[in-house]
């Protein structure tokens, strides 16, 4: 018997076309094992399969799942089931939908309990002292589901892994969706979770960087087939697979903006699910693809690099992006003396109903600037980009656009002036007219935005598929939709474009792509932006200057460099640093002070909960709303590695 | 990776052919609507006292009635007044109703609080009352069914148009139109109305049973055709004290009424599950 998991050539299919194919991987007790791709590569195919879970419409067509030597895929349906009570536990990205929403969490947690032979009363004591070691409050096992924040629903679901005391954890995607601060606290408690259980765990994730941090080992899958797997540290470091260099020179890094090193998108997409090529899978989108890659799929090549296996007949020899500064794009915007900025926002303050969104925020932006807008889920971002577009104009303070005031809502503002303000949206799938192909979308924004050329030099200039444009939305990808929408917003001359968290919906090589093209576009049409993400890597990549938003209040503006490197404002550290933030706490009942001082942890009792924290300018242009002396503001390294691992 | 898979395929499969009976059954009394005078085997208003209450059998297949007519004949010639009647007064409605609700839910504001409030003041009077009210005042005509039951839907389809609507409104391709000052008319009828398409097809349906229902009903109240005219609900109405003695008087065209509105009905679901499947 072996102990831990053991994959061996393991193939599923949804009717005839084939998710995995001949997956083979090991996971000993104790280790854990990254799995990374994008979507659609077979990822949570693969982890519902490790629970002897196939979803609707999908088969078993070959190979192995063995955990501690029990065979999963070939037990029988109550022996799955007892199975399951004790030998593996989930947790998924969306722990809303994994709870029940009518039963209180501490019922839920006692339920496992039970399963394992536990008492009534033993159960509910022991429910509660799990919330405790996952750092929820004791009272918490009183709460439903939808009384907890995302981050605490997590934790939850880790005291239930805790609870279950399995042999084999598969995680999914378990931090997509949480804020910075929340989610280093719940990769903190995953990682104490594996020290305490000795289980295999298989960690799930598009997101190399937090594999690479905290798995052993990482096997990089693609079109359903393990193209790389090996240690973690040396995968991320020196990639063999050329899919595995592509992502990583897609994947935008913190501290390394667009003029240091620029991201090298992978060309073309994943093949559609169910088409078959001869060859190598992955050789029509590889840059080193050579006549044999295409008539024979390479084999697992296990000696090419010692102790990894790699599916490649060229391993090693794809080219990577390397750091310098390029010099033409190396100056940064300067606004001109005596010229008015392009938009100024001055004590802005929106709201829905008596809930305050936005508090008095100040924000400029030069002409042709690029200002990234960073902040958690609910700190005001997509509120203030609505309200500079004139989408949420109930609310008081001063807009103005390049010297002039500019009307709070759009039905005052004149067409002239709609048209030099326009914006791209977070979701791609609604961000177009679902019932117009695309050329009627862009000729019709040509038309109103008053655009000179037509809808194929549009196309041409934003590099469309001239094919895309007899096509509706329905039948283009989250990427082909998203470029639609940039070439839209593209279609007069606009002075200042708000993208909206513009590829946070996107696979990493999908949103190379879109980067590249927004900072193309700037360059041709010297085009500000409003740049909004909730990631400071994307936000670093292509700003000029940094604004954080913290609970509607802007902490802190300055140019890009220094506001994520510092000295900066500590909450923009816990961001950057991605270090767990104390347990977030009820908000400031009289409403003075600093709204971060309970998560704070340079906090000055009976000065930061008291008085509001003045805007001091830390240096030259860089502001920064903090009590603490300029000196004393915390600094953080930019890491400019991924998975800890130096580029 | 949560594509459904080809599974999905045979079930969307079956419904469409369940989507084919009820087809088949509104165009068959289509037909008949149409062709009536050159398929019934006598004539409709005809009255032999020698053959009164003659149960179902050769000769007259349905039976006959109280007068001695062709009880099949009546339930064919029936089908026409209800047809006449039901696709127009559902056209009026779902068309009213579409643009009302598209133009409120659009525009939002104080207009659109005043027209749902009077929405809501039409649709707490009872249809039936009105259609009684009206057809007193203005005479018996297909024409004032049409205009009543016609106006009664407009309440009921403007209300969920908006509730469509204003799910729509909030989208990001709207917020775009707005943004490069696409004109109100533009907003509505190229933006939104293409994508509230699905509720404005499965509202037309269901009220297109409704407005069958209606017709019947009226007719049943006496408020259709001149009596003696042959006409499903009023052939229930005058038959039904002879239930006892000759039940297929009325079970012939109570089920021509039922087989209409359920086919109705089921093509409404059969069209809701095609359009949500999209």
């Amino acid at each position: 018997m072996t102990a831990g998991l053991r994959v061996e050539a393991l193939s599923a299919a949804y009717g005839p076309a084939t998710v995995l194919h001949e997956v083979s991987f090991a996971v000993t007790p104790g280790e854990t094992f990254g799995v990374v791709g994008e979507s659609g590569c077979g990822k949570t195919t693969l982890g519902y399969l490790l629970g002897g879970h196939l979803q609707p419409g999908g088969r078993h067509t070959g190979g192995r799942v063995t955990v501690d030597g029990t065979d999963i895929l070939a037990l029988d349906p109550a022996g799955l089931r007892r199975w399951r009570r004790t030998g593996v536990a989930f947790v998924h990205q969306d722990a809303a939908g994994a709870l029940d929403p009518t039963m209180r969490v501490g019922t839920q947690l006692a339920e496992v309990l039970r399963l394992r032979g536990l008492g009534r009363g033993a159960a509910a004591a022991e429910a509660t002292e799990l919330l405790r070691r996952v750092r929820l409050p004791g009272e918490a096992a009183r709460r439903y589901p939808h009384q907890l924040s995302g981050g605490q629903r997590q934790r939850v679901m880790i005291a239930g892994v805790l609870a279950a005391r399995p042999r084999l954890i598969v995680l999914d995607e378990p931090t997509t969706g949480l804020d910075a601060a929340v989610r280093a606290d719940v990769l903190d408690l995953l990682a104490r979770l594996r020290a305490e259980l000795a289980a295999a765990v298989v960690l799930i994730s598009h997101d190399l960087d937090l594999v690479g941090r905290h798995c052993d080992r990482v096997g990089v899958l693609y079109a359903g087939r393990l193209v790389e797997s090996g240690p973690a540290a040396g995968i991320l470091g020196d990639p063999a697979h050329p899919y595995t260099a592509g992502l990583l020179d897609s994947a935008p890094r913190l501290g390394m903006p667009r003029r240091v090193r620029r991201l090298a998108p992978i060309a073309g997409r994943l093949p559609v699910l169910g088409a078959t090529s001869p060859g190598c899978v992955f050789a029509a989108r590889c840059p080193v693809a050579e006549a044999a890659c295409t008539t024979a799929e390479p084999a697992l090549d296990e000696r090419a690099v010692p102790g990894r296996v790699v599916r490649c007949l060229r391993p090693g020899t794809a080219p990577r992006i390397t750091a310098e500064v390029t010099s033409q794009t190396a100056a940064t915007v300067r606004p001109e003396p005596g010229q008015p900025p392009l938009l100024e926002v001055r004590g802005l303050v929106r709201g829905y109903g008596d809930t305050a969104v936005l508090d008095h925020v100040d924000l400029t932006i030069g002409a042709g600037e690029v200002v990234g807008l960073v902040g958690e889920s609910g700190s005001g971002k997509t509120t203030l980009a609505r309200a500079i577009a004139g989408l949420h104009a109930e609310g008081t303070g001063q807009l103005r656009f390049a010297g002039a005031a500019l009307p709070a809502g759009l039905r005052r503002r004149s067409p002239a002036l709609r048209r030099r303000i326009q914006m791209v949206f977070q979701d791609p799938d609604t961000t177009l007219n679902p019932s117009q192909p695309v050329w009627r979308i862009l000729k019709r924004a040509l038309r109103t935005l008053r655009g000179k050329p037509g809808v194929a030099a549009l196309a041409a200039r934003t590099r469309l598929d001239e094919e895309l444009l007899r096509r509706r939305p329905g039948q283009l990808s989250g990427g082909q939709k998203q470029r639609v929408a940039i070439a839209r917003s593209f279609a007069g001359a606009p002075e200042l474009v708000i993208c909206d968290e513009p590829v946070s919906a996107l696979d990493v090589s999908v949103q190379a792509a879109m980067l590249e093209l927004l900072a193309e576009q700037r360059e041709r049409t010297g085009t500000a932006y409003l740049f909004i993400s909730h990631d400071l890597a994307v936000v670093g990549y292509l700003a000029d200057r940094v604004a954080v938003l913290y609970r509607g209040v802007l902490v802190e503006q300055g140019p890009a460099g220094p506001v994520l490197a510092g000295p900066h404002h500590p909450y923009t550290a816990t961001l950057v640093g991605a270090a767990p933030s104390e347990p977030s706490q009820p908000a400031l009942v009289n409403g003075a002070g600093c709204l971060f001082f309970h998560a704070c942890a340079r906090r000055i009792a009976g000065l930061c909960d008291v008085t509001a924290p003045p805007l001091a300018e830390a240096e030259p242009g860089h502001f920064v709303r903090c009590h603490l002396d300029p000196a004393a503001l915390p600094r953080t390294e930019p890491t400019t590695s991924i998975g800890g691992v130096r580029a | 990776m949560s594509s459904p898979g080809p599974s999905a395929r045979p079930r969307t499969a079956a419904r469409s052919r369940a989507g084919l009976v009820p087809v088949a059954v509104i165009l068959l009394w289509a037909v008949v609507a149409a062709l009536w005078p050159h398929l019934v085997p006598h004539d409709p208003a005809l009255q032999d006292p020698t053959v009164r209450f003659r149960p179902p059998g050769p000769g007259h297949w349905l039976g006959t009635d109280q007068f001695g007519r062709d009880v099949l004949s009546r339930v064919l010639a029936g089908a026409r007044p209800v047809l006449v009647v039901a696709p127009p007064a559902t056209a009026l409605g779902v068309l009213a109703g579409t643009a009302v609700g598209l133009i409120s839910g659009t525009v939002r504001g104080w207009f659109d609080d005043i027209v749902m409030r009077v929405l809501d003041a039409v649709m707490v009077f009872p249809t039936v009352i009105a259609a009684v009210l009206f057809i007193a005042l203005l005479g018996r005509s297909p024409l004032v069914v049409v205009l009543v039951v016609g106006a009664a839907f407009v309440p009921i389809v403007a209300r969920s148009v908006r509730a469509a609507t204003l799910v729509e409104r909030e989208k990001p391709y709207v917020d775009a139109a707005r943004l490069r000052g696409e004109p109100l008319p533009s907003l509505m009828v190229r933006e939104i109305l293409p994508n509230i398409r699905a509720t404005v097809l499965v509202e037309a349906t269901t009220r297109l049973g409704d407005a069958v229902f209606a017709a019947a009903t009226l007719s049943f109240l006496g408020l259709g055709q001149p009596p003696g005219s042959p006409e499903w609900g009023a052939a229930v109405s005058d038959n039904r004290v002879w239930l006892q003695v000759a039940p297929w008087t009325v079970l012939a065209p109570a089920l021509a009424i039922g087989s209409l509105v359920v086919a109705v009905a089921l093509l409404s679901d059969a069209l809701r599950h095609r359009l949500e499947a999209r």
